[in-house]
């Protein structure tokens, strides 16, 4: 078998490589659906209806995109860079820490300087976390994928703590959970009924903000450098270290952001369950995306869809929810070779 | 009847024809030269051969027999040998070890090396091939590698051996020692495939060249009966003339060097206090092996490396603490020694590669934030006319264009702001007859209009024919800048060797004078 390099993509293979992911992916998860004794289509058309099949799903489906997109941006940027970083579920809490420190109560301000102000410090503290593994890596080159990885750790420790301790709402009826945002403070609903909320405006935003730096600013030139080629950067005399240095703070922020508008947007106080992995989903969502922050929102929109669906068809058959992780994972493997069969094509000898 | 025969091999890789019905013959003993250009087929020819790639049409026979297509191990069992050019060894293993990888089962408990020490020993005798079996691969010297990857190749039983441009790595000497081996092989029999574009080279050692030229044998030709020119103009096309070194007088000092030493990272001496002062209108060319402190001293030169003791002055101003884009900013141009690896950002398009290094200056970008990309094409655009880089124009991924393109890419980011001092790191390595006499060109151009160049280069012949003044570097130190003109070959190599390295006078003494023919004879 060999791997041949293609002439030349026409825009109906790569048009078609995405459709053609969904289908192979839908194919291959099957074989665990007829496991689980349900019938295939049946069980998708479930999938289908509990994601796109009403305006209450399709609502979730776009509130459950907002942290996605932003933990999507985060991985994006950071690995545009080539800076691995695997904490954007860290630094989602620790952004989510920072609403709450100063979002129940310390401070309040017109809604429209206290919605702003709580985004930035949130943006502050994802960017800080990050700095910690950043600096580790440009001082003592220590791999940072083990340093953001195990940070999550940390950082859910410290919300555990947190919440079973000094933060928690004693209103709350011994629920592990901290105080409420203030009102100024939420992010307001986009429409009257439903959880939809302001924090996709904000995602969107965030992504055509990322597109318009990558695309147009000397910044955005040093990130793509430093990835594509650290060295031949250096030697053109950018600063390796302090671009990784900006990227992570753009990376961690973006994260934070993400927990922000989670607390601020949707739940209104912090638990432990805030966010069931959205960080690393959005590490998926990045490589679905390839990168390019402008298709992070399909690519969120897409695997949203995929975890509302499931959710919604376990419900009504038997079948557990971790279905949709399953779906997730194939569907990044099928993008991936889809979008590397519209470049190469392969030949078998014969 | 030949021992090994191409017959009408033709590979077609979409458009492109890499092999266009390829028909060669290797006999018995034979040394026959592979000669052509960058991208004129000859490693395709060869991967064919090896069985990395399968021919669309054609066939090869060895001994009669018909080769199958597509496999390595019906070349290596048909003895077929690869020398490869960039080795194949593993640093950290033996050459016994290295020579018997792979040809044992997985599937053994112990492993048994006295057959394989044997038969080592008996190639070492027969085609008297000294080396340790025990020695470890790192400690080796360059020759003493490609020594053994030839080892390698007989242990196989190779009977054809292909050396993929064998002496781009050797010293002048080392070169001689492995003719003396590729004769003594061929003495016993086996033929040798020599692939190479130095032509001086091929003369000296095989017994036919073919001329390979877009994939198709442009001409077959017995040694004896060719020269330098004919193979070069075979290889090109047309005639190529490498431009000439004028007489001039040497201006102003621009750059000066006093007491350069720098250490690697475990503290070993890589550059020790190293003086030299190039001038305006002066072309100085370092000379010597790999791995002597060229790399220490390149990576000085452009900025990568502020960690040195000793003084570095650019018109009498120091250069202390200042990187890459203040190098660029005062007027160091520098070609940097692997053009995809430093050189460019193969990933990027032409247009962003020739702004890389002067992202923040009023002409790229406004308030040192926003690239004015209408600027950077007009300026691409300009320099891919001016430089004549062959490629579809601004907006073209950089690692689509060949070498020689690439190449020109980086002469035009580094030369066209006119910088006072230019350092060339290798700035011909691996590129063709037509681009090796561009880059000449432009360096003298530089040269002419005043600038002073340091030309870091391994190939002597490229240095005596482009130099004012050469210095040898070994180990670290630098030998006093003499003139091109009363250096040989032969004293050179053994410079670079290490051996008979001349009671240098005071350093200061010889470069105290502007006028060096004088000082460089009183050396010699």
């Amino acid at each position: 078998m060999q791997i041949e390099l293609r002439d030349h993509t026409s825009l109906l293979r790569a048009g078609m490589a995405p459709i053609a992911a969904v289908f192979a992916t839908l194919v291959i998860c099957s074989a665990l659906i007829l496991w689980a004794d349900v019938p295939v289509l049946e069980a998708y058309a479930l999938l289908f209806k509990g994601a796109f099949g009403s305006s209450f799903a399709l609502k979730e489906t776009f509130t459950r995109s907002i942290p996605l997109m932003l933990t999507g941006l985060a991985v994006a940027v950071a690995f545009r860079s080539k800076f691995y970083n695997i904490g954007a579920e860290g630094q989602l809490y620790a952004g989510a820490l920072a609403s709450v420190y100063f979002g129940t109560g310390l401070i309040d301000l017109p809604v429209f300087i206290m919605v702003p102000f709580l985004l930035l410090v949130g943006a502050l503290a994802g960017g800080a976390l990050l700095l910690v593994p950043v600096l580790l890596k440009t001082k003592l080159k220590v791999d940072e994928v083990v340093t953001t990885l195990l940070l999550n750790f940390v950082m859910l420790l410290m919300v555990s703590y947190l919440i079973e301790g000094p933060w928690r709402d004693p209103m709350a009826m011994g629920w592990p959970q901290t105080a409420s945002i203030v009102d100024n403070g939420v992010l307001p609903a986009l429409l009257t009924k439903g959880r939809l909320h302001a924090g996709l405006i904000v995602a969107l935003l965030a992504a055509v903000l990322v597109w318009a730096v990558m695309r147009f600013t000397v910044l955005g030139y040093e990130i793509k450098a430093v990835g594509f080629n650290a060295k031949a950067a250096e030697f053109s005399g950018i600063n390796v270290n302090k671009t990784v240095v900006y990227t992570a703070l753009i990376s961690g922020g973006l994260a934070g952001i993400a927990g922000v508008s989670e607390v601020a947007g949707l739940k209104g106080y912090l638990t432990l369950d805030l966010s069931p992995g959205f960080g690393y989903t959005g590490v998926a969502v990045a490589m679905l995306a390839r990168l390019h922050p402008l298709s992070v929102v399909p690519a969120a929109l897409f695997l949203s869809s995929i975890y509302v669906g499931a959710d919604s068809m376990s419900r009504a058959v038997n079948i557990p929810t971790y279905i949709a992780d399953v779906l997730v994972g194939v569907s990044v493997l099928a993008i991936l070779v889809c979008v590397m069969l519209t470049q190469y094509k392969i030949r078998f000898r014969q | 009847m030949s021992t090994l025969s191409f017959n009408q091999i033709t590979k077609r890789f979409g458009s492109l024809t890499a092999n266009d019905s390829i028909t060669l013959s290797l006999g018995d003993s034979e040394i026959m030269a592979l000669l052509g250009e960058n991208g004129a087929g000859k490693t395709t020819l060869m991967n064919i051969l090896f069985g990395h790639y399968v021919a669309d049409e054609g066939s090869i026979e060895i001994d009669g027999q018909m080769l199958p297509p597509g496999s390595t191990e019906a070349a290596i069992k048909a003895g077929v040998g690869m020398v490869h050019q960039h080795f194949t060894l593993a640093d950290n293993l033996t050459v016994i070890e290295n020579i018997v990888l792979g040809t044992e089962s997985l599937w053994n408990w112990r492993q048994d090396m006295t057959a394989a020490r044997r038969k080592l020993v008996d190639m070492s005798e027969a085609y008297s091939l000294v080396i340790n079996p025990d020695a470890l691969v790192a400690d080796l010297s360059v020759g003493e590698r490609q020594r053994v990857e030839i080892m390698k190749a007989l242990y196989r039983d190779a009977r054809i051996l292909i050396l993929d441009e064998p002496t781009a790595v050797l010293t002048p000497q080392e070169t001689e020692n492995l003719f003396i081996t590729l004769r003594s092989l061929t003495d016993k029999g086996l033929s040798v495939i020599f692939i190479s574009h130095k032509l001086h080279e091929i003369l000296a050692i095989s017994d036919h060249v073919a001329v390979l030229r877009r994939g198709k044998i442009v001409g077959t030709i017995q040694t004896v009966d060719a020269d330098r020119n004919g193979l070069a103009e075979m290889m090109v096309g047309k005639a190529v003339i490498r431009p000439q070194l004028e007489s001039m007088e040497p201006g102003a000092p621009i750059l000066t060097i006093s007491g350069l030493s720098a250490t690697s990272h475990d503290k070993l001496p890589l550059l020790k206090s190293i003086d030299l002062i190039i001038h305006a209108h002066e072309i100085i060319g370092i000379a010597g092996v790999a791995g002597n402190g060229q790399v220490a001293l390149a990576d000085v030169l452009s900025g990568l490396n502020q960690q040195y003791s000793g003084a570095l002055e650019l018109h009498n101003e120091t250069l202390t603490d200042a990187g890459p884009s203040e190098f660029v900013a005062r007027g160091i141009g520098r070609i940097p020694e692997d053009r995809h690896a430093r050189g460019m950002i193969g990933d990027m398009d032409i247009w962003e590669n020739l702004i890389s290094e002067d992202l923040r200056s009023k002409q790229v970008s406004r308030w040192k934030t926003i690239i004015n990309k209408k600027v950077a094409i007009d300026r691409a655009e300009r320099l891919i006319d001016s430089y004549d880089v062959r490629c579809k124009g601004p907006l073209a991924q950089t690692k689509l264009l060949s070498g020689g393109n690439i190449q020109k890419l980086i002469l035009a980011r580094a030369l066209s702001p006119k910088p006072d001092f230019i350092l060339a790191n290798q700035p011909v390595r691996g590129l063709d007859e037509g681009a090796i006499a561009y880059v000449h060109e432009q360096l003298f151009a530089a040269r002419k209009r005043g600038a002073a160049i340091l030309l870091i280069s391994e190939d002597l012949d490229e240095l005596l024919s482009l130099c004012d003044r050469i210095a040898v570097i070994y180990q670290g130190e630098l030998s006093p800048a003499l003139p091109a003109s009363s250096r040989t070959v032969t004293e050179l190599g053994l410079m670079m060797a290490g051996q008979a390295v001349q009671p240098t006078p005071k350093n200061e003494e010889l470069y105290s004078s502007v006028k060096f023919s004088a000082g460089g004879t009183n050396a010699n």
